[in-house]
């Protein structure tokens, strides 16, 4: 509880210092502002409670029950299923691609009807989608083949280079950004305990070094992904 | 109160929604591939129970009171009034004065909001849990709000300056490749992966509200165009402040070492 207070203190001193001293106006709604508060601070309590009762033991569980089923095609799968099956229905994401197809109509590169941009929004969630199932499957697989982390990301970064230079300018924006929004509160937790159960439990494999870099190749694919929808339209 | 109530139920409905598809992926192949028997299962669904109720708490709470605060704010910051736009004149020619306060109030938001980020308290509890303690809870946090801190003023001020965001982001690449040359090894996952846990919960909705703000105010920026691009200055450059972290305590580390060989010597 104590450590929610002060995880939250920043944000209520940036607040009130702009709004007291640089804007100068009075505090609206004083009496919200406190319970508000209050309900976040006993919300994160609870949530870095149940994360270590529960999202943490899940995620190294499942980890440990692929290794000793010792099928690779399974891990792989399940890999792909979280990633997809977490980012699509991810609600930052939803948001940002219904602003994408409202860009694409008025950059008129599809046609400004609410069926085209529909499509088109559809279009981009499944391949942010597709694309952070892609990228955990691929992390998975690199914990196993132990593959080193930072050749891939730069690879990835190379990519996003070049594609930049073809992709068309209104879809920039948005890629660099997405792979910002994919990895939600819940999926980042157990992304992560799983890649650390996996690293602990295949032979050789360090938890710090290989454990982690998970969560940075679901922030990596999506902005190449997109790119390329924005290319292939 | 009853409003308060209802509205807690309705995001914990969201909550619940959101999360569904983590379940039906754990549930599923738990079920119907691995067919091992959970130990402790109770536990793991009260925890699991937890970090939902928890999280639709926060949310709650957030959108109760310091979102509409926030994002008011990042409105009033950017007004053309308090910007010092004049809209009747054609000719505009920035003045960097007015925006000092936009720059500090992006940094000020961008540290505070990323304090308070749950996935990225779930990451450093894990950091800290698999290197044996090397790893410092709160050192990781402020490194990486330092990060999102620089990022986000950066982002904001290529919004004013107008200059292309590729520019920036394939800059910070360089920047990423050669620190990686001279990190710590056991660090480099961890600041990879920090870059994607910092924009979540907390920092979009208000990143993306003073984004907004600036490019649709400032004469000659498209908000479609030019309000995209915070968040990815908010998930590079904490990788870069991360491995800089680390390598000044490494360097720490080694003078200390240093230090006591010489006084042995002596």
């Amino acid at each position: 509880m104590v450590d929610s207070i002060k995880d939250l203190l920043p944000i209520i001193a940036v607040i009130v210092f702009f709004q007291l001293v640089v804007l100068r106006q009075p505090i609206p709604n004083l009496a919200d502002l406190l319970i508000g508060t209050a309900l976040v601070v006993v919300g994160l309590t609870l949530f870095v409670y149940g994360l270590k009762t529960g999202l943490f033991p899940i995620g190294e569980m499942m980890a440990y029950g692929f290794a000793r089923k010792g099928s690779i095609f399974w891990l792989l799968l399940f890999a792909f299923a979280l990633g997809f099956g977490t980012t699509v229905a991810e609600p930052a994401l939803i948001a940002v691609v219904n602003e994408a197809g409202k860009i694409a109509a008025a950059g008129h590169m599809i046609a400004d009807t609410e069926l085209a941009i529909a499509d088109y929004a559809n279009g981009l969630r499944l391949t942010v989608a597709l694309s952070v199932g892609f990228a955990i499957t691929v992390g998975v697989l690199r914990i196993i083949k132990g593959w080193p982390l930072h050749l891939l990301i730069i690879g990835g970064y190379a990519s996003v280079v070049i594609m930049t230079g073809f992709a068309p300018p209104e879809i920039i924006g948005i890629a660099y950004d997405s792979g910002g929004v994919t990895t939600s509160t819940i999926t980042v937790p157990l992304v992560t305990a799983l890649g650390v159960g996996l690293s602990s439990s295949v032979h050789g494999r360090n938890p710090l070094t290989d454990g982690f870099g998970l969560v940075a190749f679901a922030s990596l694919t999506p902005m190449i992904f997109v790119m390329g929808y924005g290319m292939l339209l | 109160m009853i409003a308060g109530i209802l509205n807690f139920f309705d995001a914990l409905i969201a909550t619940v929604h959101d999360v569904l598809p983590i379940v039906g992926v754990l549930f599923g192949f738990q079920l119907l591939v691995l067919r091992q028997r959970i130990p402790n299962l109770r536990q793991l669904l009260i925890g699991f129970a937890f970090v939902i109720v928890g999280l639709a708490l926060f949310l709650q709470g957030l959108d109760q009171a310091l979102f509409p605060l926030g994002k008011m704010m990042a409105e009033q910051l950017t007004a053309p009034a308090f910007l010092g736009i004049d809209s009747a004149a054609h000719t505009y020619t920035p003045d960097w004065h007015h925006y000092v306060w936009v720059y500090l109030f992006a940094a000020a938001i961008g540290f505070s909001t990323t304090i308070a980020e749950p996935s990225l308290i779930a990451v450093a509890i894990m950091a800290n849990q698999v290197s044996g303690g090397a790893v410092g809870i709160r050192g990781l946090r402020v490194a990486v709000a330092i990060g999102v801190s620089i990022g986000i003023a950066l982002g904001t001020y290529r919004i004013v300056s107008g200059t292309p965001l590729q520019y920036y982001i394939i800059a910070g690449y360089v920047v990423v490749m050669m620190q990686t040359l001279v990190t710590p090894k056991s660090i480099i996952a961890l600041a990879y992966d920090s870059g994607g846990v910092t924009t979540s919960t907390v920092t979009v909705p208000l990143v993306t509200a003073l984004g907004l703000g600036l490019a649709s105010n400032i004469p000659g920026r498209n908000p479609l165009l030019d309000g995209f691009g915070l968040i990815a200055f908010a998930s590079l450059c904490p990788i870069i402040s991360v491995m800089a972290y680390a390598q000044l305590s490494e360097w720490h580390a080694n003078r200390i070492k240093k230090q006591r060989l010489r006084s042995q010597e002596e």
